[in-house]
């Protein structure tokens, strides 16, 4: 029987591995909620560059100063471009119709983006647009065939002239002993004002964002979860010595 | 103090009442590791409720509003957070604990005379626990809550004649929409919830009036000492209070790894497709229940021929309710004379085994897309789960049994 309850459990294990399926490859990160700087860059970069077409309506202005330790004047001065109270929604003036008509589809609210999608995926998707005159805007994603979006940052990335190697590992030939694949972008049809390197940083920072805006508790919760497992902890301890001095009669 | 209760007690029988039902309710004293479900079952229940209602005050029950108000929730009511994940991971922990509730019962053969109204009411529950649930999940309003209630409501659907008129008159409209979603809070919040309350004292007031079954299988009553008092049992508190504490101590610690550190459980108990409002026009790729349904929805497509004029999809609606449908009856399936699998033959053993394992399978095969080969699978195992029941008035009646023990051993 024991062998039956251990059996139990060991087959519910590969159901608990399922998650987001195989598909495209993705350059894989991690994000670090509790680096503000890299935050505070990344709020700044979206608030710059995405937030015209993309809103993040579920969340509010003054949260994001508050968990990004951003003064609120400071933060209204510069990060608020619609003149919104710091109070209120992150939306955007974005016509939904009129954008429907623009890109196809209106462009997608972004708040919850990061845990729909998940944050390798959007890490690899800001940096894998590619110059494809079959398009019509001209540029294609090898994450997101056929994307709507036009290469938004291509002032500061360039536009790159075949498919960036997203997923591929960065190795060193051995014969030569030139780098393969440090870049996502081998060769650029268009120059942009950052580096590869400069460009992967702030797009590291910008997922970090977005991860942190879909998921804002996460650093609270998990802090919180600490203390709450060591109160359970010292209460089994409790109820196990309760539960042994009642028992120690039964036999 | 004892004044206030003698003035209480000649008005209502409180006192009576305590004692039946706790403080000289005679329990088995060999209760195992399986014993601590039904007491965590209830745990969960209250937990249900309790960050349910406070969930109802800052929801929005409307097509327009709901999806925002979750998040609404999330970021702006004070520990709404906590109060949603608590309720996420809370319905997944209720199937959790009721399947291993159920399965305990299967072992020791809790369901046998005279527990049959016990069994069924616990039967009753679950059917109720499954809707309950389903409403529940489309409350917010995500990609995964619409298509998946598009996809079950569709199925009666498939019964013939009266199968579209029924699945609009469920809808109340031509697709799931705002007013699906109404209904559905009301029945989620009011309807069932009262149902549920209402089965789960009648299932507990049956147990009491029969007593506890055992892992022995052994009637405890049988042998009394001068008192009246079962020699085997030791009365419900303190004994088994204190006993379940230590299960709650463990099980919220379990619970509470996954609330504060992985409330998503890998896409399992909270769909990735969710943090996506509902879609009329866009179908997600790949349309799977929550894991808990995961078992008979892999029945359903594991049916894919037609048959007598009527389509597959029919087949496989009848087969899922079958597969639920026939646990109803498991009480007079039973043919052997003894209750617990420990006394019980190889035949009973090899059984429960095949049956607890194909419902794993199928669980998983549920969650991920079909192929050929798994359809194939599932339907190998669809027929293991119910041989489980057709074959079970045969096999525990030729099979040898052990001789049973006059009392319980530890």
């Amino acid at each position: 029987m024991r062998k039956l309850i251990f059996g139990l459990f060991i087959a519910f294990l590969p159901v608990l591995g399922l998650a987001a399926g195989a598909g495209v490859p993705l350059d894989h990160i991690k994000t670090d909620h509790t680096d503000k700087a890299s935050l505070q860059r990344g709020a700044a970069m979206f608030t710059n560059y995405c937030m015209g077409c993309h809103s993040m309506e579920y969340a509010r202005y003054k949260r994001v100063a508050d968990d990004l330790e951003i003064p609120a004047k400071l933060f209204e001065e510069n990060l608020i471009f619609t003149g919104a109270q710091i109070g209120e929604l992150m939306k955007n003036s974005m016509n939904k119709d009129m954008a429907a008509a623009w890109f196809g589809a209106p462009p997608p609210d972004l708040t919850l983006e990061s845990r729909l999608r998940g944050e390798s995926w959007l890490y690899s998707y800001l940096r894998g647009f590619y110059k494809d005159e079959s398009r019509p805007l001209g540029v294609n994603n090898v994450v997101f065939d056929k994307v709507g979006m036009p290469h938004v940052l291509v002032d500061l990335q360039g536009l790159c002239a075949v498919k960036p190697n997203i997923g591929k590992k960065a190795s060193v030939e051995p014969l030569s002993g030139n780098v393969r694949n440090a870049d996502a972008c081998p060769e650029y049809a268009i120059e942009g004002s950052m580096t590869g390197a400069e460009f992967d940083q702030a797009m590291y920072d910008m997922t970090n964002f977005m991860s942190y805006m879909a998921d804002p508790i996460k650093v609270e919760r998990e802090r919180l979860g600490i203390f709450v497992l060591i109160f359970v902890a010292i209460f089994f301890v409790f109820a196990y010595l309760l539960n042994r001095e009642y028992w120690k009669d039964v036999h | 103090m004892q004044k206030l209760l003698n003035w209480v007690d000649e008005r209502l029988p409180v006192v009576d009442a305590w004692n039946k039902h706790l403080a000289k309710y005679y329990a088995p004293k060999n209760f195992n590791f399986w014993y601590f479900f039904g007491s965590l079952a209830m745990l969960v229940l209250v937990n249900q409720l309790v960050t349910g209602i406070w969930l109802t005050m800052s929801y929005n029950p409307t097509g327009e509003g709901a999806f925002a108000s979750v998040e609404y929730i999330m970021r702006d009511v004070q520990w709404g957070w906590l109060l949603r994940y608590l309720h996420s991971t809370g319905a997944s922990a209720f199937f959790i604990v009721v399947y291993l509730h159920m399965f305990r019962g299967l072992m020791y053969g809790s369901y046998q005379k005279p527990r049959e109204l016990i069994w069924l009411f616990g039967m009753l529950i679950y059917l109720v626990l499954m809707a309950e649930a389903f409403m529940g999940y489309l409350l917010p309003w995500g990609q995964m809550s619409y298509w998946g209630a598009q996809v079950i409501v569709n199925l009666f659907g498939a019964i013939p004649v009266i199968g579209e008129d029924l699945s609009l008159w469920i809808r109340g409209d031509y697709l799931i929409s705002g007013i699906t979603l109404n209904r559905f809070f009301a029945l989620h919040v009011v309807a069932l919830p009262i149902v549920l309350l209402g089965l789960v004292v009648l299932h507990i007031l049956a147990l009491h009036e029969v007593g506890s079954n055992n892992p022995d299988g052994i009637d405890i009553k049988k042998n009394k000492d001068e008192n009246g008092v079962p020699k085997d049992g030791i009365p419900f508190h303190p004994y088994y209070s204190v006993h379940d504490l230590v299960g709650v101590a463990v099980f919220f610690f379990i619970f509470f790894i996954v609330v504060f550190f992985f409330p998503e459980m890998g896409g399992l108990f909270i769909e990735k497709p969710n943090f996506e409002p509902a879609n009329a026009l866009k179908t997600p790729e790949h349309i799977a229940p929550v894991w808990y349904f995961t078992p008979f929805y892999a029945m359903l497509r594991a049916v894919t021929v037609d048959l007598f004029g009527l389509s597959a999809k029919f087949w496989g609606v009848v087969v899922m309710g079958g597969a639920i449908a026939i646990l109803f009856v498991l009480p007079w399936l039973d043919r052997s004379p003894v209750r617990s699998i420990r006394y019980k033959g190889w035949l009973s053993r090899i059984a429960l085994t095949l049956f607890a394992v194909s419902f794993v399978i199928l669980g998983y095969l549920g969650l991920v897309p079909a192929t050929e080969g798994r359809t194939t699978v599932a339907q190998i195992l669809t027929v293991v789960y119910f041989l489980y029941f057709i074959l079970m008035p045969f096999y525990t009646r030729m099979e040898k049994t052990k001789p049973v023990p006059e009392r319980v051993t530890g």
